[in-house]
Order: C-alpha cells, then sequence, then structure tokens
C-alpha cells in the first residue's frame, strides 16, 4: 500500500502529510512533484495545503493545469482515493473533480484556529472510522475558506457532504461557521465517493501532542478503505 | 492588438470585499453609493491576430483559465 503527496510550487504543508502517513501510520509514502507524469503505482493520492503558485489568479486556478493532474484527473475517474487538503480542495474544485467553488471568507480575515465539526456521513473511504454525527476538532488556515455553489447543485452538494461546522454541542449556528460557507460545508465528496475535498487539516490534528488526535482518524480510514480493497 | 478583460463575482454573491470597501468609502463621507464589486482587470497584448480571432480566443481563456464560471462573469475589450 502506498501513498502519494503531491507537492506543488508553494505547497507547504506537504511534508505534514508525509510524516502522519509514514512516521505516524508507518506506510509507504512517494512524494510525487507536480511535473512528473505518473502517480508511481499509488494507491492513494494527497493534495496538501498551502499557497501553490502563490495563490495567483484564483487559490488553486493555476495548479489544476499542473502535468500531474493529468495523472490525478484518471486516476480519480477511475474510482481510485483523492483526498485534497485546503489548497488540495482548492485545486480539485478548480479542476472540476470536485463541484462549486471556493471565495474569500466573508469576514475577510485568515482565520487560524481550531474548529468543531460535524461527521455527516461515515460510508466514505475517508470516515469510516468515525462515528455518526461525531464532534470532532480539527485546525483550519485560511483566507478563502468559504465554500459556495450553485442552488440547482446544492442539494447533491449536500447530499455529499461529509462534515460541517458545528458548536461543541453539534449545532449548525451561525457563530460555529467561521467563513460564510454554504450550509456550513467544510468538506464533500464527489458522487462516487471517492474524491473527498476538507479545508481543515487532518494531518495537524493525528497526534496527541498537536492537541488533536481527530485528523488521525480521516487517514486511518483510508488506509482501512484500501485494505477492505485488496 | 490589445485584449481587456473584466473578472467579476456573478452578480447575487455575496462581495464582502465589495461591502468592506462600501463602508470605507462612506465613512470617509461619500455618500449615494448604491453598491460596490470588485473585480479583476487582465491587459494583454496580443500578436499578428484579427479582432475577431482575438475575440473567440479570449472567450476560450476566459473559460478556461481567466474566470471560474461557477462564481464569476467576465467582460472583453478588443482593440
Amino acid at each position: 500500500m502506498k501513498f502519494g503527496v503531491v507537492i506543488f510550487p508553494g505547497s507547504n504543508c506537504d511534508q505534514d502529510c508525509v510524516h502522519v502517513l509514514r512516521d505516524v501510520l508507518g506506510r509507504s509514502v512517494a512524494e510525487l512533484w507536480h511535473q512528473e507524469t505518473s502517480l508511481k503505482g499509488c494507491d492513494a493520492v494527497v493534495l496538501p495545503g498551502g499557497f501553490s503558485y502563490g495563490d495567483y489568479l484564483r487559490t488553486g486556478a493555476v495548479a489544476r493545469f499542473s502535468p500531474i493532474m493529468r495523472a490525478v484527473t484518471r486516476f480519480a475517474h477511475g474510482g481510485g482515493l483523492v483526498i485534497g487538503i485546503c489548497n488540495g480542495f482548492q485545486i480539485l474544485l478548480e479542476a472540476g473533480l470536485l463541484p462549486g467553488a471556493m471565495l474569500r471568507n466573508t469576514g475577510l480575515r485568515f482565520i487560524c484556529r481550531f474548529v468543531t465539526l460535524r461527521v455527516e456521513r461515515t460510508d466514505t473511504p475517508f470516515t469510516n472510522r468515525f462515528q455518526p454525527g461525531q464532534v470532532i476538532r480539527l485546525p483550519i488556515a485560511h483566507n478563502e475558506g468559504r465554500y459556495t455553489i450553485g442552488t440547482k447543485e446544492l442539494s447533491a452538494a449536500s447530499a455529499q457532504t461529509v462534515f460541517r461546522y458545528c458548536d461543541e454541542q453539534g449545532r449548525l449556528t451561525e457563530a460555529a461557521n467561521p467563513n460564510g460557507s454554504t450550509e456550513a460545508i467544510v468538506g464533500l465528496v464527489n458522487a462516487k465517493g471517492n474524491v473527498l475535498g476538507m479545508m481543515p487539516h487532518p494531518e495537524r490534528a493525528a497526534e496527541a501532542a498537536l492537541g488533536s488526535e481527530d485528523g488521525r482518524l480521516v487517514f486511518e480510514s483510508m488506509v482501512e478503505s484500501l485494505v477492505a480493497a485488496k | 492588438m490589445k485584449a481587456t478583460v473584466c473578472v467579476t463575482l456573478k452578480p447575487g454573491l455575496l462581495d464582502a470585499q465589495g461591502k468592506t470597501v462600501k463602508s470605507a468609502l462612506e465613512s470617509l463621507g461619500f455618500k449615494g453609493i448604491q453598491d460596490v464589486r470588485i473585480g479583476k482587470y487582465i491587459e494583454m497584448e496580443l500578436n499578428g491576430v484579427k479582432a475577431a480571432v482575438a475575440r473567440k480566443d479570449v472567450e476560450r481563456m476566459c473559460k478556461r483559465l481567466l474566470a471560474n464560471p461557477v462564481v464569476e462573469t467576465y467582460r472583453i475589450e478588443v482593440q
């Protein structure tokens, strides 16, 4: 079992992802530079956070045309597991692998803090280790995290939503939504369920020393899913 | 041949930057501002193409890269 972590110019969360997968979960990891054209036999792909291409034009707008993205797209269309974290989520949106788009936070500020999230679906390869409705803590760090989608596509996106911003009691309040995301959507999967995008950083909440281990369950779910598929 | 593109958020979408700028202008004493929306302005110098072809090319550029069709709309001018 091998995980691939893509690195774009400007990615800065790739090493944290490599660390969690390789050192915390003990899995084989390949670093995939954006100019490569092959996924080197990886069973799952991670698009990490950061500021690919300096967020020039629109965040993720340029990275989506990187050579590696052709292979990632083919892999995703073939049912391969792809997780996009923060900037990675933005890249998946720009690439059309997930529906919707990301806008600037309504408060216009870069928000860097822990948030509470509710797990909406546990029937995905990224959340099978959670309980339905479980309230978890993950850190966010973004200025463009306001998820939005057209009214026609909203109900489908809603059904594909995997995490929502909530308060500590699991309620979807306005105060619990840090950036104005439509329907408090934090992260969602594609219709087939093999591609996930999420704004918070599970790789920064995979070890007790960092204040939360809830994020590790996302990667453990992926491992579980790959094991079951063998 | 010069082409310019203005990319703005689709109407109906909350433009937080525009709202903030509107407040700032009002606090400076400017009155009667109905709405402010902020967009992107792109200038291009194109070589050796006729206006009609340039416009078609720029249209394709907007659809593929310069604007995000989910949330943005664009205006093209070719001289």
